[in-house]
């Protein structure tokens, strides 16, 4: 039967602390009165401050062994450990940026924090799963906050369409999942992941029923990444929600996506691995052919930004479909630069924004560089790493996983994805001619708060100092992924 | 001063003062110019300790700093230069500071930025040159397209947009590939130094998929026919300053590459396709010397000429290569260092016309040569130097124009009667062109009522034609400070293409 050891719970302080402190601001929040919502927002940025602590505590200054506790369903790993930390990184910079944007609309209420907290709740459990269940049930705390979040407007009936359109989809999505997981249960007769490989590295299993399993688990996972064929909710949820929510559901989440794709794929599913390749390869080329062909067509700033991220969640793919440590190095390299600037580049289009007022289409960006020469700069610092041009660290997200995919000979993928993100440059380009060639059509003056000054000018500066910096990043993420059991 | 600093010093300097002058701020133009001028000439006098230190006398690196940057891959910050560099980077250092005196009234514009673009190309430029970590070269190849990018977008002329973005996407795609192919060798060899990758032996078909992509990066950059048609919309659209460094500076980076890379890398790969690029050298040579001839707007037609001068560059490079494998090393060398010459001396020739065509657009805002006729009555020195410079432009005896063309000719009537013949074409249509612009505006009755107004250059122009005067001339007559620096290493290189990756 199973047994319980109290001294499990130890490592699983970050997780505790983290649902504790989300409680005590959902019940704080009833009681803090409107015009004091600002501790609403100390208490959530103090949550995170200190579950990234707690998980720096558990560090005893070396690298921690990979342990998997509560029965398999929960490993704590360096891998876990470091996109944990960055999830959190990644949603203070949200609630920084979105602060003003939600105290100007109304929206300024202790339900975002709640659910943002809820949500890498949802994705902390998804980084540190072990088995299927786990997966399962962080898939689910993450997307049920999210389609709350992207109504949180409730008034809007865009924001609600959206939400409507992303829950139904992302239902099917998870019904899939669970679809395949059933499948793949029936024909391993777990749900463990270690168990899992071993039956099938002994191939112990039903390859027919597996197959069929895999390809389900994988069309769930396409669904949370956004990846072509399974991106139709991507760029209409963009639009749709505050762009404050879709700050956050287009930075943090791909963190959370890349780990359960590596622990599913790789420590789960690692024996069937010429099986998910070639869907990956797929899927793979066809999101940096529609991300980035259909993203130049578009004349709302989020809207190209929801193309771009299917154009990177094709980059990230390529990584993991080389299925080397490299491979696997090198997407959460660019899953996590990506992140910082995906979060960075809404930002410019919150700071843009103001009351009664959505800075949603590019032409309101029109002029940037006379206005604020600081911010437009920051802004090119953004779009010059998404289009991967050096020295900005975007640049080096691509430069790995271009390394990874030629290293296990597949050269000509490599050359696809390069030329696509050519054809990408084109519309990052675009942003910084209206910035900086165009005139301004409004002048209104552009004067954030102070903290969010400082935190988009160090996103910006982070753009070049990551990639001087790469090295010692770029190593954390190998020794991360060497940490991966199986 | 500590030896390996100098050159980190020459790439950062730049940079560093860019963005010093971008806190001085537009509001501050006078500041924002004196700063620039006075982070220039930092630059050019720091180029002095380099020539004085450099001994001519070695084939290998010099002034090399190692640092490292990306462990995991082996990418390092890796600085060191040659004889095939060091001319490069005085030329980069003098034609910016030349750049920034010239660009001193033009330029009214956010000039705090327009200053800082410059100064920080300076430095990535410099630090092309000097790179020999393969990945270091990439990451300032292709940073320098974003202050280019910027440069000739904002400050260009009415159809800027579409030139910049041209500029962009051509260049872009051109090195993207030769990214894919410096990734290979660093899987390869392990090792992302530029020296260990030419020591890499590669097979026939290796050889010939690097060969391609990084010709595909360089002959986009240099521009060769038939990818060369951005440079003329690029040229035409672009700020004064902008036009003088992407001709002067920007298009000896593809001939650069082509003798840092292509030949010691692919030296098979490299004589297998060599026919192919002295094809279109010559093509280059003659018919786009033809289409220059036809133009009407001053900056096209020297942007033609460009593309026509360096396609002497590279019949340099690659005629080198089957006389280097056929034991004539002496006519390899010779073919190898006309085209470098011939690189060094463009640099400066075709600064000099930009600035030329830069003047008269300051005083008439037209590019048009129908619109000018008789300038010499009104400006007798400025046509003086015109006239010098287009001679030189033509190839005449005395200027450095003529030392690497003749140079270049030479080696190939050892290579093939008729590319000499076809090469020396050059001497002719370049005259036409170069001479007929002069009788057209600088010669004849004045036609247009604007040009009686026009008064006669400055002090402050004077100093940067004349500073251009004196080193056309100085090398013309005098080429061998210059020959001697790239002596070594141009030896060096013609082993290394004598050296067949396939047997060794």
């Amino acid at each position: 039967m199973m047994e319980f050891n109290t001294s499990e719970l130890t490592l699983l302080i970050p997780e505790m602390l983290l649902l504790t402190m989300a409680c005590v601001v959902l019940v704080a929040d009833l009681f803090i009165p409107e015009q004091r919502r600002g501790i609403t927002y100390l208490l959530s940025i103090a949550t995170l401050v200190f579950t990234a602590i707690a998980i720096l505590r558990l560090h005893d200054g070396s690298a921690i062994a990979t342990t998997v506790i509560m029965n398999g369903a929960f490993v704590r790993d360096q891998l876990g450990d470091v996109l944990k930390l960055c999830i959190l990184g990644v949603t203070g910079i949200v609630f920084v940026y979105s602060k003003a944007y939600l105290r100007e609309r109304n929206l300024f209420k202790g339900e975002f924090y709640v659910l943002c907290l809820f949500a890498v709740l949802g994705m902390m459990v998804i980084v540190s799963s072990a088995n299927m269940l786990s997966v399962y049930l962080g898939i689910e705390l993450l997307a049920l906050s999210s389609y709350t979040l992207v109504a949180l407007n409730r008034d809007s009936g865009v924001a609600s369409e959206s939400a409507m359109k992303y829950f139904v989809l992302g239902a099917m999505a998870s019904g899939m999942l669970l679809y395949g997981i059933s499948m793949i249960y029936g024909a391993t007769g777990t749900i463990d992941f270690q168990t899992m490989s071993e039956v099938i590295a002994a191939g112990g299993a039903n390859g027919m029923i597996l197959s069929f399993g895999l390809v389900f688990v994988v069309i769930g996972l396409a669904f949370k990444f956004g990846a072509v064929p399974f991106h139709m909710w991507l760029p209409d949820v963009y639009e749709g929600a505050p762009t404050a929510v879709t700050l956050f559901i287009s930075s943090a989440p791909k963190l959370a996506a890349v780990a359960m794709a590596l622990r599913l794929l790789d420590f789960g599913l690692g024996g069937l691995f010429e099986h998910w390749q070639q869907m990956l390869i797929i899927m793979a080329v066809l999101s940096l052919m529609l991300g980035n062909v259909v993203a130049i067509a578009q004349t709302n700033i989020k809207r190209m930004l929801a193309y771009s991220t299917i154009a990177h969640v094709g980059f990230m793919l390529l990584g993991i479909l080389s299925g080397s440590e490299t491979g696997y190095a090198a997407a959460m390299f660019y899953a996590i630069t990506y992140a910082i600037m995906s979060a960075g580049a809404f930002g410019v289009v919150i700071l843009l924004s103001r009351a009664g007022f959505e800075a949603e289409t590019l032409d309101d960006f029109a002029g940037l560089n006379r206005r604020n020469p600081w911010y437009a700069f920051v802004m090119l610092s953004m779009m010059a790493s998404l289009a991967g041009i050096p020295p900005f660290v975007g640049f080096f997200a691509k430069l790995q996983i271009i390394n990874a995919v030629v290293d296990v000979n597949l050269t000509w993928l490599a050359i696809v994805a390069v030329i696509f993100s050519v054809i990408g440059v084109f519309y990052y380009l675009r942003i910084i001619k209206l910035m900086y060639m165009d005139e301004p059509t409004d002048e209104h003056p552009i004067s954030p708060r102070v903290d969010m000054a400082a935190v988009l000018s160090i996103n910006g500066a982070l753009q070049l100092l990551l990639s001087i910096f790469a090295g010692p990043l770029i190593a954390v993420c190998v020794i991360a992924v060497s940490g991966i059991p199986g | 001063m500590n030896e390996s600093l100098l050159l980190s010093l020459l790439i950062w300097a730049p940079i560093v003062g860019g963005v010093l002058v971008l806190f001085a701020g537009d509001g501050r133009p006078a500041m924002a110019r004196m700063l620039a001028l006075l982070v220039s000439l930092v630059s050019l006098l720091l180029c002095i300790p380099l020539y004085m230190g450099f001994d001519t006398g070695v084939a290998d690196m010099q002034f090399v700093q190692q640092l490292p940057w990306i462990e995991t891959f082996g990418i390092q910050y890796y600085l060191g230069i040659d004889g095939l560099s060091l001319p490069l980077i005085i030329l980069t250092a003098f034609i910016s500071l030349l750049v920034i005196i010239a660009s001193w009234e033009a330029v009214n514009e956010r000039v705090a930025q327009y200053f800082a673009a410059f100064l920080m190309l300076e430095g990535l430029m410099i630090g092309v040159f000097c790179a020999v970590d393969a990945f270091l070269f990439y990451v300032f190849f292709e940073a320098m397209l974003i202050p280019m990018f910027l440069i000739i977008g904002v400050w260009g002329g009415p159809n800027r947009v579409y030139a910049t973005f041209k500029f962009f996407l051509y260049t872009f795609l051109g090195s993207v590939l030769m990214l894919v192919a410096l990734v290979y060798m660093l899987l390869k060899g392990d090792s992302a130094s530029i020296l260990a990758m030419q020591d890499l032996s590669l097979t026939m078909r290796e050889q010939t998929w690097i060969f391609f992509a990084l010709f595909a990066a360089f002959a986009v950059k240099i521009p060769m026919f038939p990818v060369h048609t951005w440079l003329p919309d690029a040229h035409v659209e672009a700020p004064t300053g902008g036009s003088v460094i992407l001709a002067a500076i920007m298009l000896k980076i593809g001939g650069y590459g082509f003798l840092r890379f292509s030949l010691p890398i692919a030296p098979d790969a490299s004589l297998e396709y060599d026919w192919l690029i002295i094809t279109f050298s010559l093509i280059a040579i003659v018919y786009v010397g033809l289409i220059a001839m036809v133009q009407t707007d001053m900056k096209k037609l020297i942007a033609y000429s460009s593309i026509s001068h360096m396609g002497f560059v590279t019949l340099g490079t690659f005629i080198a290569l089957s006389m280097a494998i056929a034991g004539n090393t002496s006519g390899a060398a010779l073919a190898l260092e006309g085209g470098m010459i011939q690189m060094i001396s463009h640099g400066f020739i075709s600064a000099a016309l930009f600035l030329f065509v830069g003047v008269l657009y300051d005083r008439m805002h037209s590019r048009n040569i129908d619109d000018y006729g008789g300038v010499i009555n009104k400006m007798p020195v400025f046509a003086a130097f015109s006239v010098l410079f287009f001679m030189a432009n033509s190839g005449l005896p005395g200027t450095s124009g003529f030392v690497g063309e003749f140079m270049v000719i030479l080696a190939s009537l050892q290579a093939n009667f008729w590319y000499a013949f076809l090469a020396a074409t050059t001497l002719i249509v370049g005259a036409a062109y170069s001479l007929w612009l002069v009788k057209r505006v600088i010669f004849g009755e004045i036609t247009n009522e604007k040009v009686n107004h026009l008064k006669d250059i400055n002090g402050r122009e004077t100093l940067v034609l004349s500073s251009l005067a004196f080193v056309i001339l100085l090398f013309g007559i005098w080429p061998d400070p210059l020959v001697d620096v790239m002596h070594e290493s141009i030896y060096k290189l013609v082993e290394q293409i004598q050296q067949s990756k396939l047997t060794g």
